[in-house]
């Protein structure tokens, strides 16, 4: 039986080095992150070799290289989040997941992922969790927004 | 079509086509350079090659624009020096100083350019990377805080060697060189040649050093510390204590060896002979008998690998022969330990050797017998060096001593191993005689010996007309492999160097020396070809004695049991 990742790649049977991105954009959407099956199989089919598709994909902040967790927790690094103390906010959260952006914790729960503007300058410092967005957090009260998810999680 | 440019007020030829960078250095202007490596398309990212083109008030990359009719160049106004200068703090400005403990302490690229551009004084002061060095490879270490992200290994590791076990990870002030998913280097699939060592302009790569544990040995007197040299060391020491490239310095090296410590001093060019008597019986049996062909020698560790990781179709092809280090590392622990009456255990055995994959291959699952390794330690001629001037040996006021015997004799045929062409030569002169009973005449097979990165010819044995390729830069092999993929079958033997040019250009090498120099290297061996007596393998008096008191027949149960070797397939990313 085809993998995925081997359906996607063979809609791209005749594709060439410089259709990379758009394959590997293809398979992050329907598998959420780039593995390394992904890498190996599309380094195969293109002829590029892995270590060249991992440098080429870590330029672009939009590919991940682990699943994402239950609670996905987007960043806002854009200029107004950034003048109201968005990278304390980063810290913290790091050092409270004990993960970098671009990871998820070990139990799957939380992932966390910097983005450039969310679009919602008003409310800055602003963090979206699945889509549902907090305003104005601050390094301590980003503590108890994460802890309130993990209760969530627990309940259900 | 030539022309001329003008470069600093004065008129210079320049050829169609060439960057400014090579009409200067043909010219003998000396312009600085960091990311770019000679016949090489360049990258153009460094900027430190930059000059001034006169009437547009820009600054251009002399490396990677080409020259036009009617150029004013600068090459050295206040504005240039004074970019090349800045360029220079800020890859010093994160750079983690610690030049006293570094491995390429003065003989640094970074340190000659801060000299060079008079940086007295830190005007920029960054953020340390903090980095984690990457000591995971039996072979390489990767320490990325001293990387100035040239990008020269890339490049080597992908054009040259085929490889590309590395590349830029991220982007920005957050770029690193490292694997896929940056991971170990071990993991890799990175065959541990060291050419990325030999491009790095600073410690951002060297090789996994063994000084320490050999040190410990020679001073450790339950051990009988015994140590070999590849063919090529002896020609390849000369230009770090002032001698000419190329001068032979084996009597030298047997005295300083000895006075280092090693109780016995053996030579690897004996086993490369002992690798010919293995590898030419091989030969001539699969080719009689039927046995796969093309037969690929397999004295490079780092090709070994490649074959297993990226050409596993090609296993059945390589020789199952152990490399001369292997074989003699076998032979120490066996005869040697047999006829002195050594327990094997108590022997400590170090090679020298031009080479980071040798390190390798040593720790190979298959490379011992009885729970001992063949081999103990393996040294790089740059560790070697570092040794000779630890212990203080006078390099040029030193009597000249000759190896120990037994396996120490050799042949020249072994010696030319050390240069890409030599394994070649050496079997066909001894697999000649094993078919025809006659020496060969026309001993040198000169269609076969040199730099040149790929070489091939017909040699009439009888009646057979042996097909014979030799490639050296692994990306060379490839081409050749893939022809012999798509069905070419005139080619009954070949072989492969990992290395451009074969051992004398090994990533164990002095670090700078330049491409005349390794053409010295390669002089020297062709010289010692022709001076000395034995030319053949076969004829080495201690080979046949080994054979007779110990080994019985090449390619006997012995010689399975202790010289030969086999290979798997690798899974890794690739």
């Amino acid at each position: 039986m085809k993998t995925t990742i081997e359906e996607i790649l063979a809609k791209h049977e005749h594709a060439g080095r410089d259709q990379l991105i758009p394959v590997l954009q293809e398979i992050q959407d329907h598998q959420g992150y780039i593995s390394e099956e992904a890498v190996v199989k599309t380094g195969r089919l293109l002829k590029i070799p892995t270590s060249r598709i991992y440098g080429v994909a870590t330029f672009y902040n939009q590919f991940r290289f682990e699943p994402m967790g239950r609670y996905h927790i987007q960043v806002c690094r854009g200029t107004a989040c950034h003048v109201l103390g968005s990278s304390t906010v980063l810290e913290e959260l790091e050092k409270h997941l004990k993960i970098k952006a671009g990871q998820s914790t070990r139990d799957g729960l939380f992932s966390i992922e910097v983005v450039a503007c969310i679009g919602a300058c008003g409310l800055a410092p602003v963090i979206a969790v699945n889509g549902e967005f907090h305003a104005k957090v601050t390094g301590e009260s980003i503590r108890n927004i994460i802890d309130e998810y993990k209760l969530q999680a627990e309940q259900s | 079509m030539r022309f001329q440019i003008n470069v600093n007020g004065s008129p210079v030829e320049a050829i169609q086509g060439e960057t400014i960078l090579e009409t200067l250095n043909r010219n003998g202007i000396q312009v600085p350079t960091l990311c770019h490596i000679k016949n090489f398309i360049p990258s153009g990212t460094c900027r430190i090659c930059v000059v001034e083109l006169e009437g547009s008030g820009k600054l251009i990359p002399s490396c990677s624009f080409p020259v036009e009719k009617g150029m004013k160049i600068q090459t050295h106004s206040a504005r240039v020096i004074e970019s090349r200068k800045t360029i220079v703090e800020l890859l010093l400005s994160n750079h983690p100083d610690d030049c006293l403990y570094c491995v390429r302490n003065t003989n640094c690229e970074l340190q000659d350019l801060a000299r060079e551009h008079h940086v007295v004084e830190r005007r920029v002061r960054g953020k340390k990377n903090g980095h984690k060095i990457d000591h995971s490879s039996p072979s390489i270490v990767r320490d990325p805080d001293k990387c100035i992200l040239c990008g020269r290994c890339v490049r080597v590791c992908e054009e040259t060697i085929g490889v590309a076990a590395i590349d830029f990870i991220n982007r920005g002030s957050k770029t690193v060189i490292g694997t896929t998913f940056n991971r170990g280097m071990n993991t890799s699939s990175c065959v541990n040649c060291g050419q990325c060592i030999m491009v790095c302009p600073t410690g951002a790569l060297s090789e996994k050093q063994h000084i320490t544990e050999v040190q410990a040995a020679l001073t450790d007197h339950s051990k009988v510390c015994v140590v070999q040299y590849a063919p090529s060391i002896s020609v390849s020491l000369a230009e770090e204590f002032g001698l000419p490239a190329g001068t032979d310095m084996n009597g030298v090296l047997n005295a300083a060896l000895r006075k280092m410590g090693f109780a016995r001093v053996f030579d690897t060019t004996f086993s490369a002979d002992l690798t010919i008597m293995e590898e030419a019986s091989e030969l001539i049996e699969r080719v009689s008998k039927g046995g796969t062909l093309p037969m690929i020698t397999s004295c490079c560790p780092a090709w070994i690998k490649y074959a297993e990781t990226f050409a596993e179709d090609f296993l059945p092809n390589l020789s199952s022969c152990k490399s001369p280090q292997q074989m003699l590392g076998a032979v120490i622990k066996s005869y040697f330990a047999e006829t002195e009456n050594i327990a094997p255990a108590s022997i400590y055995s170090v090679s020298i050797m031009p080479c980071t994959a040798k390190k390798f291959e040593a720790g190979r699952d298959s490379m011992g017998q009885n729970g001992l390794s063949d081999i103990d330690a393996v040294l790089t001629t740059r560790e070697l060096i570092d040794m000779i001037r630890w212990y203080g040996i006078d390099m040029r006021n030193i009597r000249l001593e000759i190896a120990d015997s037994p396996l120490g004799a050799h042949s020249s045929a072994g010696k030319i191993f050390g240069a890409s062409g030599g394994v070649m030569q050496a079997a066909i002169r001894t697999a000649y005689k094993m078919l025809t009973g006659k020496e060969l005449v026309q001993y040198k097979v000169d269609q076969v010996w040199g730099l040149a990165g790929r070489k091939e010819t017909k040699i009439q044995i009888n009646d057979l007309e042996l097909g014979v390729a030799v490639v050296s830069g692994l990306a060379n092999a490839k081409v050749l492999l893939d022809e012999i993929r798509n069905g070419r079958n005139d080619i009954h033997f070949i072989e492969v160097m990992t290395c451009p040019g074969g051992c004398v250009a090994g990533g164990g090498q002095r670090i700078g020396a330049r491409l005349c120099d390794v053409q010295s290297r390669v002089d020297a061996l062709d010289q010692i070809d022709e001076r000395e007596s034995i030319k053949v393998s076969h004829k080495n008096p201690e080979i046949i004695e080994l054979y007779e008191k110990f080994l019985g027949q090449p390619l006997g149960h012995k010689s399975h049991e202790l010289l030969h070797t086999h290979y798997h397939k690798r899974d890794v990313l690739k």
